[in-house]
């Protein structure tokens, strides 16, 4: 006898399906499919006669010590802002769930930011952080030239980094507080009993329970520092100075759309690809396995 | 983007199908990349060309800048919704020449009757849009030059009436500048137009082989050999010594901000800032503009033009073109398209017979507007040569950006100045090479 639940009308089956195979097909398998092709073609910017060249915009690709340095950046940039906001929303999530006196509008306040589409935010901490005439200023009017992201390439990595961090606390604030709010009182209250201090309890017994929500947070993070950061480097640093904040995604938009060379980004937006696939599967394969559930 | 430009577009249908009443009227679709303000008058000159006459209409869609209309363009081609008009800006000119997506301005004018004076453009403009055997592919428009702002008061502290003519004397005002107390002598940033391009066609120095381009799509990068290096020395030498300035919007104010409100004495931008710093300055800054300095002041070739001009797109039916006959008609003709132009930004007129309509009518008088004839005298500073004639390299944003982001390296002391330009020749010669294969087989025309 057959234990799963299966569809004996393979037609009905396949018609459920059709709708979501599409939406994948048309969204992702199909311009995948044209990235492919023109990564291995010289795409003239109107179209028309394209011509077959290999591995050659690979080549050029991996030749290229900016694009090395796009890497890089994109790397630091990705552990820094997931390391940076995991730990301010882990730290606001442990206190909110404290149910100190007005835990709900902390609760409502903090997710905001996440609710701002990513030039906004690029918008706003470029006002504030701009030397010269925003709040920040006031630190160069007691230190001068201590921060000024328009020509040091640190304070510009600094200034994205904060941003895309700030942007995505409140995401991870609240799925830490409902891991949070998902372990048994009991636990808790046991631990207090034991007499182990919040902090204690906290260190012990909450932060190794939501391990899970943990592992999830650190792929959605990294992923979303390599796809979605394209707004606040765009809005506030233009990728500069002297490359300092070029992303990997600024860099495939700037040689295609702006440099009209869509074959060298094509081939740019494969490797990002690949890289984004084989570091989920990494993850998902190795990491969750050390990850402790129950 | 995609919905804000959908938004424009829906906004501008609803308007214009407001104003014109009669449904039979021949529509055809115009963009353009002006934004801001420059946008506001962009579609009032549309406005007005739709209620100048009731045959045709022009549906006119601000596609959020100079680079997204581009870019919007090629895309609509690829997907056959292009307009039938498009403003390109200087930049982009080559890659419209190569596109084989043009109905070439002459042939247009020839086919659809439109009578044109091509010799009446100044020979600057002329020959930016024209091709090496000098037909123009397409309508010159909104045209610029870049000019020396500076702060009279300023100067007068250091006993000087005039503006500096060469590089030299300017070095010896911002250092007296300094001395008398002004902090800040001189705004620049990083763009290559003004601190590359004129000062190479003023000075009458190559920015790459075959005549900047103008001869093949085999051209290579050769100003890291020229005395633009040595320029770019000075402006970081005046930078360390405090004369100077960096200005861009990262740092919180760009240069014609800091112009206007007083912060700094002088900067070099388009004359097409000229409005905007009258209606932004200071209400007692005493500023004037000349041209550029240059290094041999009795060597001085013309400036290049910069700005955007109008290009008729192929594949669009008999009628949508006879409409577009009409408009550029309309809005190139010196009354109703310089003038109106000239009157409400900073740009100047593109024809010598714009430039005398407007003479006579004592524009240059006013006071709003006087100093912008300066802009056409640095346009006409000398017959237009092999190298002032304008720069025709594929692919010329990308090399921008390169040299840009060299220059942004070398400011900030993390490189010499000569290696960062050698490094920016380089990449700009692999992109030319990748251009030049790309296009494989197609000659410039």
């Amino acid at each position: 006898m057959e234990k799963r639940a299966t569809f004996s009308n393979l037609w009905l089956a396949a018609a459920l399906v059709a709708p979501q195979l599409l939406l994948v097909f048309v969204f992702f398998y199909w311009p995948s499919g044209e990235a492919l092709y023109w990564a291995v073609t010289l795409e003239p910017p109107f179209g028309g006669s394209n011509q077959w060249v290999g591995w050659m915009n690979f080549e050029t690709v991996f030749a290229d010590p900016k694009y090395w340095n796009s890497v890089r950046v994109s790397v630091i940039f990705a552990l820094l802002t997931t390391a940076l906001s995991l730990a301010i929303a882990v730290l606001l999530a442990l206190f909110v769930d404290r149910r100190l006196a007005g835990h709900q509008i902390y609760k409502f306040t903090y997710f905001i930011p996440y609710a701002l589409a990513a030039p906004a935010v690029g918008l706003a901490f470029r006002f504030i952080f701009a030397p010269d005439a925003g709040f920040v200023s006031a630190i160069n009017r007691v230190f001068p030239n201590l921060w000024n992201p328009a020509l040091d390439g640190t304070d510009a990595l600094a200034l994205i980094i904060m941003a895309q961090a700030w942007n995505m606390a409140g995401y991870n604030f609240v799925f830490f507080l409902a891991a949070l709010q998902s372990i048994p009182r009991t636990l808790v209250e046991a631990g207090a009993m034991d007499g182990a201090g919040v902090l204690r309890r906290m260190r012990d017994i909450q932060l190794p329970l939501i391990t899970p929500t943990l592992f999830f947070l650190v792929i959605i993070n990294i992923t979303d520092s390599f796809v979605n950061s394209f707004g606040i480097v765009d809005i506030t640093t233009n990728g500069g100075p002297a490359r300092a904040t070029d992303l990997m995604v600024y860099k495939i938009y700037s040689d295609g759309f702006q440099g009209k060379d869509y074959s060298l980004a094509a081939a740019q937006s494969i490797v990002l690809m690949v890289l984004v696939v084989s570091l989920t599967f990494l993850q998902f394969r190795f990491i969750e396995r050390r990850v402790h559930y129950s | 983007m995609t919905r804000v430009s959908f938004l424009a577009t829906a906004a501008a249908v609803a308007l214009s199908a407001g104003t014109a009443g009669a449904a039979e009227r021949i529509k055809f679709e115009y963009w353009y990349g002006l934004t801001g303000d420059l946008g506001e008058v962009m579609a009032k000159h549309c406005q007005l060309f739709n209620e100048s006459q009731d045959k045709y209409e022009a549906v006119c869609t601000g596609q959020g800048g100079y680079d997204k209309a581009e870019q919007n363009t090629i895309a609509a081609y690829r997907a056959k919704q292009h307009p039938t008009i498009v403003q390109i800006y200087d930049a982009g000119t080559v890659n419209f020449m190569l596109s084989g997506a043009i109905y070439p301005a002459k042939k247009f004018a020839e086919d659809y009757g439109l009578q044109v004076d091509w010799d009446g453009y100044f020979p600057g403009i002329k020959n930016y849009y024209a091709t090496a055997g000098g037909e123009m592919w397409s309508f010159p428009y909104n045209s610029s030059t870049a000019v020396f702002y500076w702060n009279k008061d300023a100067w007068s502290k250091i006993g000087k009436s005039e503006a500096p003519k060469t590089w030299a004397e300017f070095g010896e005002d911002l250092k007296a500048l300094k001395a008398a107390g002004v902090e800040c002598g001189f705004a620049f940033d990083f763009d290559t137009w003004q601190n590359l391009e004129q000062f190479s066609a003023t000075n009458n120095l190559p920015i790459a082989s075959l005549d900047n381009g103008y001869g093949g799509l085999g051209a290579e990068l050769v100003f890291n050999t020229t005395a633009f290096v040595d320029h770019m020395k000075d402006y970081k030498a005046w930078l360390d010594a405090g004369y100077a300035k960096i200005q861009t919007a990262q740092v919180g104010k760009n240069m014609v901000q800091a112009f206007a409100d007083k912060s700094c004495a002088s900067m070099i931008t388009s004359i097409a800032n000229h409005g905007t710093v009258k209606n932004t300055q200071a209400a007692d800054l005493n500023w004037g503009v000349a041209m550029l300095p240059v290094i041999d002041a009795a060597a001085r070739k013309n400036s290049l033009v910069g700005g955007a001009s109008l290009w008729v797109m192929e594949g669009k039916s008999k009628e949508e073109y006879e409409a577009a006959a009409a408009f550029l008609k309309y809005v190139t003709a010196s009354d109703t398209g310089e003038k109106f132009m000239v009157s409400n930004t900073g740009y100047i007129p593109v024809t010598t017979a714009g430039f005398e309509f407007l003479k006579a009518e004592g524009f240059y008088a006013d006071p709003k507007y006087a100093g912008r004839e300066i802009a056409i005298q640095s346009l006409t500073a000398s017959e237009v040569g092999p190298l002032s004639r304008g720069i025709r390299l594929g692919n010329f944003t990308s090399i921008r950006a390169q040299l840009r982001s060299e220059l942004e390296a070398a400011f900030t002391g993390q490189k010499e100045m000569q290696v960062a330009i050698d490094d920016a020749v380089k990449a700009g010669n692999d992109i030319l090479r990748r251009y030049e294969q790309t296009y494989k087989g197609a000659a410039l025309p």
